[in-house]
Order: structure tokens, then sequence, then C-alpha cells
């Protein structure tokens, strides 16, 4: 089976940008024609067409941080609704967490994840195993089971490591092994709250959680990777402070990368308003200043990647009081939408953009990314003059906990492609 | 004026002009409390559900006895013997009381915001009792109320607030109030106790202790809790008592016409000493009094006012 991706501009931040056709063959890139080298007899004439004129084609955008929730929490999402959301946003390939139930520290748990994802084949799914065994922050998971069986990373994602003597065994531990450690960095004995402190937390009399629970644990991880000389990777950064900590360690050539989610480069802690639980999360949404921190991350390279931490819950989770209902938001859907509003906003190129949603967060799990003869063709084709009003309920993912229901967006993944297989067609959802 | 609100969630939703209505409505009915036959017919038919998922005594009896003096039947459900330690979701909870038709649905809940998700989700009326850290409309609106019968008015005073202001509804409630009646509220107690960004809310962070006392038309001082000494926030009530205190030696610098509030309860020698609770600056069992006053106006308002004055 042959697809001819046909008058697109092709961008792949370190390789190309322009014009040209791609010819898969076999799932993987054949080859990448500039327009005006050679001709149309060059492709084989019953190859499929997509036609990618206005089209934007790229490297297949990785999410390296989200939660399938499947085993164990079905009512909340499942491998299937969670990698077809994936698919409608473009994402070629998710890395998923540990906090199922039971929990991703085993072989068999991350078997049995890769095998539903395999049958299924609407994203390649990564999974991420626990650092500690039941995510306990006791005694360490079996990392070398844990590769072997296909996880590309080791995180306890909604705890924190507290011990810093456990961070550092998992960190050396880890290079033995070669996978990537991850870190949910947050300092309990400040956290504990159910929002960013400060003037929207005080009016609205919920306990606050201030940026130093976040940072304190960054700068604890960046020490503790210059010590191991093992590389570390922060999730969902929050905060100005963090920001500046891994800014600092990376001029220091400290092995430390980073990702953030859409959410803390949009929204601040004012969208919690009138206890509106679709915008509580952990880290919670901060403040404008660290808004406009994180985006100058983004910008100047020390925030490596945008990851959503999709992270769908039921309606029974989430019609609580606000201080007992769960943590997070999806974000699957609405994530290339969101990042597209940056480089509108002049924040970011689009180069910038597509490289910390696909080739950077590709690099950081030690998967391949590009649009380069011999890869598989996992290829994302964005129409960025596209504008939609999204709809929650109209979405793929099982869950509708989302802050931006309703909001209206310019610019949409029109095509995911994924090992040569359309896997979403924007204009046709039925028959995939 | 005409009532239109559905409920009363906190002090931010009411205009200047529906607290004053409030006030008026309560002055109007505090003389029944005075009656030889303490009763009213005004509410007889409704009926007021007290769901109180949270610790209290004057705040309930409080409201009991204004829908008690107005004929209306109430009912406490207090947190131990509701369906929510069964499991029951707090939106079923409330849906299942609503379906018993009552008007007026009362709650106290430690959650903030517990009463705006009810009113949400809900037709009858709610009042917040109190919700965790967030607010308490009707104390601040009693004390209000009571600070006007003494003083005659309320704009241009200078309020101050002492104490642990980072965990009180009823500081964020009066701060919001006075400001809006055209009061001067300035905040002071220890700074593990002040909350971020205290002075978005309008308030003003008092140099010390003595300013806070010697210049204030009003005194606000709050309970001091106990169980906040293992959360860091004071290392002991003696010296809480000796740097926040309203101690005898303050007590001396106040102004000769300023008035004492505390929401209570009370501990004695901690936040207030026994002269400054019950000597002459105090105001603080007129505020129980006017309490029940205020709140049989809100039932007034809320259940009956508009219909009565519609068909006369």
């Amino acid at each position: 089976m042959q697809m001819w991706i046909k008058g697109g501009r092709v961008l792949d931040p370190e390789e190309f940008d322009g014009p040209a056709d791609i010819l898969v063959e076999d799932g993987r890139i054949a080859r990448v024609q500039p327009a005006g080298q050679g001709n149309e007899a060059d492709f084989p004439p019953d190859a499929e067409v997509i036609d990618a004129r206005d089209l934007l084609v790229v490297p297949g955008l990785v999410d390296m941080h989200v939660h399938l929730r499947q085993p164990g929490y079905e009512y909340k999402e499942t491998i299937e609704t969670g990698t077809r959301a994936a698919a409608a946003g473009g994402f070629t390939a998710v890395c998923c967490m540990p906090n199922t139930s039971p929990v991703n520290d085993s072989e068999s748990v991350t078997r049995f994840i890769l095998q539903e994802a395999g049958r299924l084949g609407y994203a390649r799914v990564y999974p991420v195993g626990a650092v500690s065994v039941g995510l306990e922050g006791r005694q360490l998971a079996e990392f070398g089971d844990l590769k072997a069986a296909g996880a590309v990373g080791v995180s306890d994602d909604g705890q924190p490591v507290s011990d810093a003597q456990l961070m550092r065994r998992a960190l050396e531990y880890a290079r033995g092994i070669g996978i990537c450690v991850i870190s949910h960095c947050e300092e309990m004995a400040l956290a504990g709250g159910a929002m960013n402190e400060g003037a929207v937390s005080t009016r609205l009399g919920l306990a606050g959680i201030p940026n130093a629970a976040e940072s304190i644990m960054v700068m604890r991880d960046i020490a503790l990777s210059e010590l191991t000389s093992t590389p570390v990777h922060i999730a969902h950064v929050s905060t100005r402070q963090s920001v500046e900590a891994i800014r600092a360690a990376k001029a220091a050539s400290i092995a430390v990368t980073a990702e953030t989610a859409p959410h803390y480069f949009t929204l601040t802690h004012e969208a919690v308003n009138a206890y509106d639980t679709h915008a509580k999360m952990n880290p919670p949404l901060r403040t404008e200043a660290d808004r406009q921190a994180v985006i100058a991350g983004l910008a100047d390279g020390t925030i490596d990647a945008v990851a959503t931490d999709h992270a769908p819950h039921g309606v029974l989770d989430k019609e609580l009081e606000f201080d007992q209902a769960a943590n997070g938001i999806i974000g699957l859907e609405t994530a290339l939408s969101l990042g597209l509003r940056l480089v509108e906003a002049g924040h970011l190129s689009l180069r910038q953009l597509v490289s910390a949603m696909s080739k950077n967060p590709a690099r950081i799990i030690k998967k391949t990314c590009g649009l380069v003869p011999g890869l598989p063709a996992d290829i994302t084709l964005i129409d960025l003059s596209a504008r939609y009003t999204y709809h929650a309920a109209d979405g793929y993912s099982k869950a509708r906990n989302t802050p931006f229901d309703g909001w209206q967006f310019k610019g949409r993944a029109r095509y995911t492609i994924v090992g040569g297989q359309k896997v979403f067609d924007s204009q046709n959802h039925a028959n995939l | 004026m005409q009532w239109t609100k559905k409920d009363v969630l906190d002090i931010e939703s009411l205009s200047v002009d529906e607290i004053e209505f409030i006030f008026e409505t309560a002055f109007g009915l505090k003389e029944i409390s005075e009656r030889p036959i303490k009763k009213v017919p005004t509410l007889r038919g409704q009926t007021i559900v007290l769901l109180f998922l949270e610790p209290s005594t004057r705040t309930r009896v409080s409201f009991d006895i204004a829908a008690k003096r107005l004929s209306a039947d109430s009912i406490a459900i207090a947190a131990a013997s509701s369906s929510i330690v069964k499991g029951e979701t707090l939106i079923d909870t409330a849906k299942n009381l609503q379906a018993m038709k009552p008007d007026i649905l009362v709650v106290r809940h430690s959650s903030a915001g517990a009463p705006h998700l009810l009113a949400r989700n809900l037709d009858i009326s709610v009042v917040n009792a109190g919700d965790g850290m967030h607010a308490h409309p009707t104390q601040a609106l009693l004390d209000m109320m009571t600070v006007k019968e003494n003083k005659g008015r309320i704009d241009g005073l200078k309020v101050s607030i002492i104490g642990d202001i980072a965990h009180s509804r009823v500081a964020r409630s009066n701060i919001a109030g006075f400001t809006k009646m055209g009061a001067r509220v300035s905040v002071a107690g220890p700074p593990t106790m002040m909350p971020a960004g205290i002075e978005q809310l309008g308030a003003y962070v008092a140099p010390d202790m003595d300013a806070a006392v010697s210049e204030a038309d009003v005194i606000i001082l709050l309970r001091i809790q106990k169980e906040r000494q293992r959360r860091f926030l004071f290392p002991t009530e003696r010296e809480y008592a000796a740097s926040y205190g309203l101690n005898a030696a303050r007590l001396r610098r106040i102004k000769p016409d300023a008035l004492i509030l505390h929401p209570g309860p009370i501990n004695r020698g901690v936040e207030i000493a026994p002269e400054a609770a019950d000597g002459p600056h105090s105001v603080i069992l007129d505020q129980v009094t006017n309490g029940v006053a205020l709140r049989m106006a809100l039932f007034y308002l809320l259940a009956g006012g508009v219909r009565d004055a519609n068909v006369d």
C-alpha cells in the first residue's frame, strides 16, 4: 500500500521546510520530494493520494504525558477512546502514565497496554512505568522488566517521589537500564491546597498551593540529575521559578528537560472563578506572570515539550465541592489549537511549536520522529486556517472535563497518519 | 424596593441597596423577639431545611429560631445523621431534600463554594450559613447591622479585623461587606495568618497591633482555633494573647466610643480579655440578638416578602 501526500508545505523542523510531496510505502516514508524536483511520473499511479494543498505536513505529534485510565478506570477513559482522541488532536503517539489500577509497575500491565493499543491502532502508545512499586515511594519498580516489555520511561506521576534518596537511586538505576525518568515535582508539605495560592484563593476561601511547592522539587531534581549525571525530565512546569531553575540548569549543562501543558500557557488562576472544577488541576493554574514565564520558557527552549497531561474524569469526579473534586482536564483534542494560538500571537514560530510537539518529546523518550526516508510514516497534516468551535460533547474522549468547551479556534489537525494508515480525517469521521 | 435574589451566597453578590433593605427589614422584625408571644404567622406553610454538614450550635439555633418566630416549619439536619456519611454526593442529598418541596435550604459546609454548587443545581433558595474559609454572609450582615444600630452609620468608619484572617470566612465576608458599605477595613494578625493578596479584597494590612486597635471605630476579633497550633501558625496561646490579643493594656488605648465585636465562641484570655468581652465597648451579645432578626429578615425576603407585597 502506497500513499502520496501531495502538494503540502512539508515542515520537519530539523530537516526541511518547503513545498514537497511525500511518498509512503509499507508504512514508512519512502521519499520526500521537494516541489520542482522530479515529476509526477515518479509517483506510483495507484497510490492513495492525500491532497495536502493548503495543509502543513509535519512529523506526527507526540504527547509525552497522558492518562488513558485503562486498566481500572474505564469509566473515565479507555485506551480506545483515549487514542482516538489523540488521533483527532493530531497526535500519532502518546505516553501513558502509570497511575492506573493496577498501577503500571510491572511487565504484565505494560504488555496489556501495548497489546490493546496495537490491536486498535489509532495511535502509538508508549507506556510509562512507575518509579516505585504501587507509586508508594518505598521500593524501586523493576525498570529492567518495564523497559523490556516496552515502557519508555518511569514516573510516579500524580505522586511526587518525596524521598530524595529514592529519587537519586531511581536516576542512577535508570541510567543503567537506559530508561527516561519523568518527575512530578511537588513538595507535599507545602501542597495540599485546592488551587494556586494568591489573590483568587484568598477571595474564594480555598487553601492555596504556593509556587514553591513545585520549584523546590524542581531544584532538588536538578541537583540530583547533576549528582548522578543522569537526565531528568520535569513534568508539567507551571511556575516562573521552575522555568528559571531549569534555564539556569541548562546553562550549566545539566541534563534536564521539561514539558508544560497548554493550560499553563493559556489560562491563569482567574479561571477558577466561581468554583469551576474544570479549572482544577495539579499543579494548579497560576498567575499571569507565571503564564508569561512559561511562554518565555517555550520560546527560548528552556521548556522542551508541550504535553497535555490529558486527565479524563467522569462527571461524578468533577461535579463535587471544589476541594473534593478530582484534579485534571482532558487536553488531547485541544492542544494543537491552543499551541497555534501562541504562534498566531507571535510568541513561537511554527517551527518551534512543531518541535515542541513532535521532535523534542520524541527525543526525550528516545523514539525516532521525522519526515525522513526510512522512518515510520507517522505524519500529521494541519489545516492552519480552519476555524471551528470546540465542543467537548462531540469529542472522542470519553470525558468532558475541559475549561475550553465552546472556545473558538483557528487551526487543527486535518489528517493524522500512523504507520502509513490514515487514522483521522477531520471531514470524514465515520469511515475510519 | 423589591427583593429579587433567589439565593444569598456571599456578600459580593449583594448590592448596597439590597443590604440596606435587609437591615431595614431586620430592624422592623427585631421587635417580634421582644413580645410575650414571640411568633407571627408570616411564613406559615413554608418549609426551611437547615443542612448543617459542619458542626455549629449558635448559627444553627439562630436560623432555627428565626424560622420558628415567622411560623415556618424548620428541620435541621446534621452531618452525622445525613446520607453524606453513607456516600451520597452533596448534589444528590440536596436534590432529595428539594423533592420534599421545602422553600429554603440553609447550608453550612466545610468546602468553600458548596452553597454555590447547590444554588446552581437547585430551584429553591439557598442561604449560605458558612462555607469553608470562603464566606459567612449572615454573620457579616448581622455584624454590620449591629454597628449600624450602635453607630447610626457604617460609611466612613474605621474597622479593624484582628486574628486568623487566612482561615476565616467571617473576615472575608466582613471585609467585603464593610468595604461595600463605605467603611475602611484594616486587618491585623501574625503574618502566618495573613493570606496572599488580601489587599486585593479591599483591606489594608495594619502596620502593627497598636495602630489596628487605637485608630479603630470598630474592632472585630476572630476566634483563635487551638488546632491551628499544630499547623505551625503560632507557638502558644500565651504568646498569641500577648502579641495579638485585645488585652487590658490595649483596651485602655482604644477610642472611647469604639465597639468590640466577636463572632463567637470566644476564647477568654486568648484573643479577648474578659474586661474587653464584658466591658462597655462590647456588643458581642447584641450581635447574637441581631442575628435572629437578620435571619428572619432574609427568610421573609426570600420566601414571603415579595409575594405579600404584591398581593397587597
